[in-house]
């Protein structure tokens, strides 16, 4: 039941980005509830009077950092952060993120592919956060990146799996690992995503934002196990009529 | 030193910085952060950093902090891991 990264293997399926927590006892509290074994961080500039650290929070908790380069617009911002992150928190994993414009937040596929070339060739385990094409899903997976991660919809929306179909083809194209990002607004959402064949589901804000997070966490670990499941057993196909499921025979008549 | 030889003045984190004079990359992280470093640049409490440095845009390897000078009208940048994603 296990998946595996760079022979580091993790059982939940389930990536909790650390963002839009209000407070980092929110969040530890939201993390711990979730079971992840790998979490998202940003990469800024060192604020002295900040005397709370994620990292340090992260470490006492044993949760591994996975590093992105949110609200980069450019390759070469991108592969700076990358670089930044790799020297910061001692990992070669990075999540790749380069976005278009800040009302989508969805990424530019151009600045993204050569963003992952770039870092692919420099040694990088990448996490690619990619539109849902699956075109462009496959080229990133042919330039070396180690997981693909389609966005479901907008980062922060909620809206959930917006096409569902190109989420199941990238995944039964893939030869790599593939995450859904972004989009999951409840458990449904999550369930939905691991029955489609995704690996794993990273998300943040359903939880962070919940009105309840830490309850939000653990419905969250919940689905995603339970979508894993319902993947794997094979569901009955759909059929547009009745199947009975109680016997005809023996049936009693009234007089 | 002379009078003609002023402090560097350095662009850090985006704001004016003036170093109080001939400064390694260690020294301003050790002040920035207020954490006791190794030469290797690796803190002295045993501990992670979490921290990396650019300058001019140009990532400094934890190991090379303390033969890097900062020089006056360097961009250096401080990174760290916060909330996000």
């Amino acid at each position: 039941m296990t998946w595996t990264i760079d022979d580091v293997e993790m059982s939940s399926r389930l990536v909790m980005g650390t963002g839009g927590a209000s407070s980092l006892s929110i969040l530890e509290d939201a993390l711990v509830a979730s079971g992840t074994e790998l979490t998202t961080v940003a990469m800024r500039r060192f604020d002295a009077e900040s005397r709370d650290s994620v990292f340090t929070m992260l470490q006492r908790l044993g949760i591994r950092v996975l590093p992105n380069t949110a609200g980069c617009y450019t390759a070469r911002d991108a592969v700076l952060t990358a670089r930044l992150a790799r020297e910061a928190l001692e990992t070669n994993w990075v999540k790749l993120e380069v976005i278009a414009d800040e009302d989508t937040l969805l990424p530019d596929p151009i600045e993204l592919f050569a963003a992952a070339e770039e870092l692919v060739l420099d040694g990088f385990t990448v996490f690619a956060y990619t539109n849902d094409d699956p075109a462009l899903a496959k080229r990133l997976e042919d330039a070396g990146v180690a997981v693909v991660m389609p966005a479901g919809a907008p980062i922060g929306s909620g809206l959930g799996i917006l096409n569902p179909h190109n989420i199941e083809t990238i995944v039964s194209r893939a030869q790599v690992p593939v995450i859904l990002d972004a989009g999951v607004g409840t458990a449904s959402d999550a369930a939905l995503a691991m029955e489609l064949g995704c690996t794993a589901v990273l998300l943040a804000s359903a939880v962070t934002r919940a009105h309840d997070a830490h309850a939000m966490a653990r419905a969250m670990a919940l689905a995603v196990e339970a979508g894993h499941l319902a993947a794997g057993a094979g569901r009955i196909p759909k059929r547009p009529l009745a199947l009975a499921s109680s016997p005809f025979d023996g049936m009693l008549a009234a007089q | 030193m002379t009078d003609h030889e002023h402090s560097p003045t350095i662009v850090l984190n985006g704001a004016r910085h003036e170093l109080p004079g001939a400064t390694s990359a260690l020294d301003l992280i050790a002040d920035v952060t207020g954490r006791e470093l190794n030469p290797d640049g690796t803190p002295a409490d045993g501990g992670r950093l979490g921290i990396a440095l650019a300058v001019d845009g140009e990532v400094i390897r934890r190991g090379a902090w303390s033969d890097c000078t900062l020089a006056d009208g360097h961009t250096v940048d401080i990174v760290t891991a916060v909330q996000g994603g």
